[in-house]
C-alpha cells in the first residue's frame, strides 16, 4: 500500500479506535526514507511493539534502538526532527497516513488499534529533505524576516509599559501568536510550491504562516509602524495575490489559528495599501 | 583595535536575551543552537512569570518580598545577592516584554491580568494563556531576528556545541572560543570569541523521561564541566508534582492549573474504583489542602511532589492503586478555563483522551528542572545590612529602601561568570538563583534577567582595556581543539556495527538504564544505599560505554552519533548529581534523604561544588558556604498542620 491510498481518519474515528485498541500489539511503520539531498527514495517497514500511550515518537525511538526492517534487514536508524514532544515547538511535523501533523501528538491507539495495522510516515513534501523525515524549513523563518515580524522597540532598557490593550484584542492577538512555525499550512496549501534554493523563495508564494504573522504585528500598537513595509512585501511578487483561497491551511493548522481570517484582513490592507500608493506615488 | 565577538550557546530565553542585549551594545554575536531558536525548550514553559506589580504592591507586596519568598522557596541554598537583583528587575522585565508585544492576558479594564502561583499568597504571576514560555520566547526570537536582519547577530541553527576552547591554567584560564559541529553536514570547526555565554538549559534526559525537550541532555554543561568549569548543587533536581506520564516523555500540567483553583485529591477510601465525578465531596481526600491549610494546593513543588508520592507510594492510596492522583478543575467555569488554561487543557485532552474541563486529570510527579548548574560568581551591590534580616512581613518597611538595584554591581565583569574567565552561564544552566527548589514562574524570570542584566557584564568584560583580544591567540589552540573533537567523532564512527542484537553496547539501552536508575534513586526520595547503587550502576554503564557501538556510520546528518556522544557526557554529569546527593547528608528543598530527614545548616548550608577530575574521569565534590548575609535562616514549613521539627542550629552566614 502506498501513502496515497492510506486512509485519512477524522477525530471521531480516532476516538473510536482508541476505545478498541488492543493491548500488547505490534504495528507496522512504513517509512519513506532518503539518505540525503539528491539521493534516491526508498520505503522501509518496521514492526514496533506498542505500550500504553505509544506515539510516533516512542515508536521511532524503538526503531532507532533496533533498526531492523520487517524483512530482517539491518538498516540505519530513521532520522527525524523533534523537540518538545507536547505540540508547542513545531519540530516533529511530518506527513502521517497522508495528512500533515505533529508526530508527538499522534497516538498509535488512534491510528493503528489492531495487531499489524500500518502507519505510513513521510517527510513534508514542500521543503527540501535533509535526511529521511527531517526537512529544512529555513524558508519559513526567512519569510518572518521578510515581513518584519517584530515590534520595532526603542531598545531593551527600561522605558515603562507597552501600549495598553483591551481584553478582546489581546485574545485575538494571542490566537495568532500561537503559531509555532510548523509548516502544516504550507504543506496543505496548493499555491505554496517547494523551492530548493533560497534565491527562488522571494518570487514564490509566501504562504499563510507569514501572512498571519504580518497581521499579528500590524495589530500591535507599536508593531503597526512597520505596516507599510510589511504590505510592500505582501503586495509584491509571491504576495497575498497568489493565495488561491483553497482554505486548506485553516483545516490543518494544529493550533486552530484563524488563517483565512488573517488572509482576508491582509487582503483588505493590501487593497488600501495599493490605493494609497497609487495616489501618493510612494 | 580588532573586532570583538561573543558566542552565545543556546537560543532559549536566556540565550536570546543575552544575544539581544550584547548585539544592542554593538558587539557582534554568533548564536549557536541545536534547533531553530524558536523551537528551544523555553517554549514549554506554561504558567507565567513572577514580578511585583501595582495591585500586589498596594496589598503590601514588594520586590523585596519576592526576593524573600524565593529564598525560603529555595530553602536558603540560593546565592542571595543575585536573587535580590532579579526580584528588583522583575517588574521592568515585564514592561519590556509588554513593549515587545507579548500578549499578556488582560483584565476587563485592559491591565495585565495576574494569577496565583506556588510559594506566595499574592497574585504576582503574569501570564499569556497557559503558553507563557512560548509567547516570551517568540517575543525575544522576534527581536533577535531583527538583529539578524541587520547583520548584528549570526545564527548557527542545527549546530551542536562540542567543547569550549580555553587557554591558560588555573585562575588565568579563559575561554577564547568553541568547537561546534554542523548537525547536517557533520562538519566540525572552531569559532573564535572574546567571551562565551552558555545558555544551554537543563539536563532532564539524564533521568530518562522528564518534562524536558529532547535536546535537554545536559551535554553542553557536561562538556564545560569536563573542560574545568565547576558545577554547583548538582543534586538539586526539581520534580514537578503534576505531569501526565507518557511513553516518550512526561508532559507538564502547569502549576497554573492549581493557581487558577485546581485541587489535588485521591479517593478517601483506599481502593475506591468509582469514577471521580461519582465520588462525593466528603469522600475525597484533598491531600495538600488538609496538610497545608495556609498554602493549600500552592505549596512549593518539592513539598507537593513529596506529599503526592507519600500518598501513592507509602500509603497506596493512588487512584486504582496506581501512582496517580487527581488534579481537578471541574468546579470551574469551562469558558474561564479555556481562556486562562486552554493551552495545557488541550495537551491533556490530546494525550489522555479526556476533557479536563469535565473530568479530573490524572497526574503524577516528573523530573522537571535543574536548580543546579554551572557554578558562577558575581560582585555584590551596595546593599549590605549590618546583620541578616528576619522574615519579611507583607506591608513592613522594605529593608533595601525604595532604591532598586542593590543586589549586584551592574556590569561587573564577573557577574554570572564561571570559574573560567570569559565563560558565562545564563539561565537554567546557572546554579545561582533557585537554591534547593525553584518557585513556579521564577524560571522565565531568571533566564531573561541573566541575559539582560549580565549581558552587560559580558560586554564590559571584553571591552575592558586590560582584556587581551583573542585575535592574537595562536591558531594551534583552535586546531588542537578541533582535532580532539574530530578524533572523538571518528573513533565513535569507527565503532559502527550492525550487531544490533547486543544490548550491552547499544547507546539507547545505556541511556535507558541510566534514566531508570537516576529516576528511581536520585529524585524524590533518596537514601545513601540507593545513591550508592546509582553510582555503582553509573560505573557499570560507563564501562559498557567504552565499548559502545554506533548503529549508523553515515557521514551526513548522523543523529545516532550525536546522541551516542552525548550519552558519554550524560554519564559524567549523572555521576556528579548522584555523588553530590550522597555527600549531602541532610534534607533541603528538593533533596530529601530519608536517612537524614532534617535540614542541617551547620554542616550543609553550603553549595556543593563539583570539579571534574581528569585522572579519574569523575567528580571531586566540596561544600562551600552559601553566599548569604542578607536574610537570616529560618525554618521552612509553609504552615504544615503537624509541623516537623525545625532545625535548631543557625551558623553565621558567609559573605559573598
Amino acid at each position: 500500500m502506498g501513502a496515497a491510498q492510506a486512509s485519512i481518519i477524522g477525530a471521531e474515528e480516532r476516538k473510536a479506535n482508541r476505545a478498541v485498541a488492543v493491548e500488547g500489539r505490534s504495528v507496522i511503520f512504513k517509512i519513506k526514507r532518503c539518505d540525503g539531498p539528491g539521493k534516491p527514495w526508498r520505503w522501509e517497514s518496521f514492526k514496533v511493539p506498542t505500550e500504553p500511550g505509544s506515539n510516533v515518537i516512542s515508536s521511532l525511538r524503538h526503531i532507532a534502538a533496533n533498526p531492523v526492517t520487517v524483512d530482517g534487514k539491518e538498516t540505519t536508524p530513521v532520522v527525524w526532527d523533534s523537540g518538545c514532544l507536547e505540540e508547542v515547538c513545531g519540530a516533529c511535523t511530518m506527513v502521517i497516513n497522508g495528512r500533515v501533523r505533529q508526530s508527538c501528538s499522534c497516538l498509535i491507539d488512534e491510528y493503528a488499534p489492531r495487531e499489524g495495522d500500518e502507519i505510513v510516515l513521510e517527510p513534508m513534501s514542500k521543503f527540501p529533505v535533509i535526511r529521511d523525515l527531517w526537512v529544512d524549513r529555513t524558508r519559513m523563518f526567512n519569510a518572518l524576516e521578510r515581513v518584519k515580524a517584530w515590534v520595532p522597540i526603542d531598545g531593551t532598557y527600561n522605558l515603562g509599559a507597552g501600549p495598553q490593550e483591551d481584553h478582546d484584542h489581546q485574545q485575538m492577538r494571542y490566537a495568532l501568536s500561537e503559531c509555532m512555525t510548523c509548516g502544516c499550512c504550507l504543506e496543505a496549501c496548493p499555491q505554496f510550491i517547494k523551492k530548493e534554493h533560497e534565491d527562488q523563495w522571494e518570487s514564490s508564494f509566501i504562504g499563510p504562516q507569514a501572512i498571519s504573522q504580518a497581521r499579528l504585528f500590524n495589530e500591535h500598537g507599536t508593531g503597526k509602524r512597520l505596516k507599510d513595509e510589511r504590505m510592500d512585501t505582501l503586495t509584491g511578487p509571491g504576495g497575498i495575490q497568489d493565495c488561491g483561497n483553497a482554505q486548506n491551511c485553516v483545516k490543518v493548522c494544529p493550533k486552530g489559528i484563524p488563517l483565512t481570517e488573517s488572509i482576508a484582513a491582509i487582503g483588505r490592507s493590501a487593497t488600501i495599501h495599493s490605493i494609497k500608493k497609487f495616489f501618493t506615488g510612494k | 583595535m580588532s573586532e570583538h565577538r561573543v558566542i552565545v550557546v543556546g537560543g532559549g530565553l536566556a540565550g536570546l536575551a543575552a544575544s539581544i542585549r550584547i548585539a544592542e551594545a554593538g558587539v557582534p554575536v554568533d548564536l549557536f543552537s541545536m534547533v531553530p531558536v524558536k523551537r528551544s525548550h523555553s517554549v514549554c514553559a506554561q504558567g507565567g512569570i513572577n514580578a511585583c506589580n501595582e495591585v500586589a504592591r498596594q496589598q503590601g507586596y514588594s520586590e523585596y518580598q519576592h526576593f524573600d519568598e524565593t529564598l525560603i522557596g529555595g530553602d536558603f541554598l540560593n546565592d542571595q545577592h543575585p536573587v535580590l537583583e532579579m526580584a528588583n528587575w522583575a517588574p521592568k522585565i515585564i514592561d519590556l516584554l509588554d513593549r515587545m508585544g507579548v500578549p499578556f492576558n488582560r483584565s476587563s479594564e485592559g491591565y495585565r491580568d495576574l494569577r496565583l502561583f506556588g510559594g506566595s499568597l499574592f497574585k504576582r504571576t503574569h501570564f499569556s494563556g497557559a503558553t507563557t514560555g512560548q509567547q516570551l520566547l517568540y517575543a525575544l526570537d522576534e527581536q533577535n531576528r531583527r538583529f539578524v536582519s541587520e547583520g548584528k547577530v549570526t545564527e548557527y541553527n542545527f549546530w551542536e556545541f562540542l567543547y569550549p576552547i580555553t587557554e591558560g591554567e588555573g585562575e588565568n584560564k579563559r575561554a577564547v572560543g568553541i568547537v561546534a559541529q554542523d548537525m547536517r553536514t557533520m562538519q566540525i570547526r572552531s569559532f573564535r570569541a572574546d567571551a562565551v555565554v552558555m545558555a544551554t538549559g537543563g539536563c532532564g534526559l539524564v533521568f530518562g523521561k522528564s518534562t524536558n525537550s529532547v535536546i535537554c541532555t545536559g551535554g553542553a554543561a557536561s562538556r564545560c564541566f569536563q573542560a574545568g568549569a565547576w558545577y554547583g548543587n548538582a543534586e538539586m533536581i526539581q520534580v514537578h508534582p503534576t505531569a501526565i506520564p507518557g511513553a516518550d516523555k512526561c508532559r507538564l500540567m502547569s502549576e497554573s492549573a492549581r493557581g487558577e483553583g485546581g485541587r489535588v485529591w485521591v479517593p478517601a477510601k483506599k481502593g475506591d474504583t468509582r469514577k471521580p465525578n461519582d465520588i462525593p465531596e466528603n469522600e475525597r481526600y484533598y491531600i495538600l489542602e488538609e496538610r497545608y491549610p495556609k498554602y493549600g494546593n500552592l505549596v512549593p513543588r518539592d513539598i507537593a511532589t513529596r506529599e503526592i508520592f507519600d500518598v501513592c507510594v507509602n500509603d497506596g492510596m493512588g487512584i486504582n492503586g496506581q501512582n496517580q492522583v487527581y488534579l481537578d478543575l471541574t468546579h470551574k467555569d469551562p469558558d474561564y478555563l479555556t481562556e486562562k488554561l486552554g493551552g495545557i487543557l488541550d495537551i491533556y485532552e490530546k494525550f489522555a483522551g479526556e476533557d479536563p474541563r469535565f473530568t479530573p486529570m490524572k497526574i503524577f510527579p516528573a523530573v522537571h528542572y535543574s536548580m543546579g548548574g554551572l557554578w558562577t560568581t558575581y560582585t555584590p551591590g551596595d546593599y549590605s545590612p549590618s546583620e541578616p534580616m528576619p522574615e519579611h512581613k507583607p506591608g513592613n518597611p522594605i529593608p533595601v529602601g525604595n532604591e532598586q538595584g542593590h543586589g549586584l554591581t551592574i556590569g561587573a565583569h564577573n557577574n554570572a561568570m564561571t570559574n573560567i574567565q570569559g565563560l558565562y552561564a545564563f539561565g537554567e544552566v546557572n546554579f545561582a538563583y533557585h537554591g534547593a527548589t525553584r518557585l513556579g514562574a521564577n524560571a522565565l524570570l531568571s533566564c531573561i534577567f541573566d541575559g539582560l542584566c549580565n549581558g552587560v557584564s559580558v560586554v564590559n568584560y571584553i571591552r575592558d582595556e586590560n582584556h587581551a583580544g583573542v585575535s592574537e591567540v595562536d591558531q594551534s589552540v583552535y586546531d588542537n581543539a578541533v582535532k580532539q573533537e574530530q578524533d572523538k567523532h571518528d573513533a565513535l564512527l569507527a565503532t559502527t556495527s550492525n550487531n544490533n542484537g547486543n544490548k550491552e553496547n547499544n547507546p539507547y539501552q545505556i541511556a535507558f538504564e541510566l534514566g531508570e536508575i537516576m529516576n528511581n534513586q536520585s529524585t524524590v526520595v533518596k537514601t545513601a544505599e540507593g545513591l550508592q547503587k546509582c553510582l555503582d550502576k553509573i560505573d557499570e554503564l560507563s564501562e559498557r560505554y567504552k565499548n559502545v557501538q554506533l548503529g549508523d556510520g553515515a557521514m551526513w546528518t548522523n543523529q545516532s552519533l550525536s546522541f551516542t556522544r552525548t550519552v558519554g557526557d550524560m554519564l559524567i554529569l549523572a555521576e556528579a548529581i548522584a555523588k553530590a546527593g550522597l555527600l549531602r547528608e541532610e534534607s533541603r528543598g528538593s533533596h530529601y534523604r530519608t536517612d537524614f530527614p532534617e535540614r542541617d545548616d551547620e554542616k550543609f548550608w553550603k553549595a556543593s561544588v563539583a570539579k571534574f577530575n581528569p585522572n579519574t574521569g569523575k567528580s571531586d565534590i566540596e561544600f562551600v558556604p552559601v553566599k548569604a548575609g542578607l536574610v537570616k535562616l529560618r525554618p521552612r514549613t509553609y504552615g504544615k498542620t503537624a509541623p516537623e521539627k525545625a532545625e535548631t542550629k543557625t551558623p553565621e552566614p558567609a559573605n559573598a
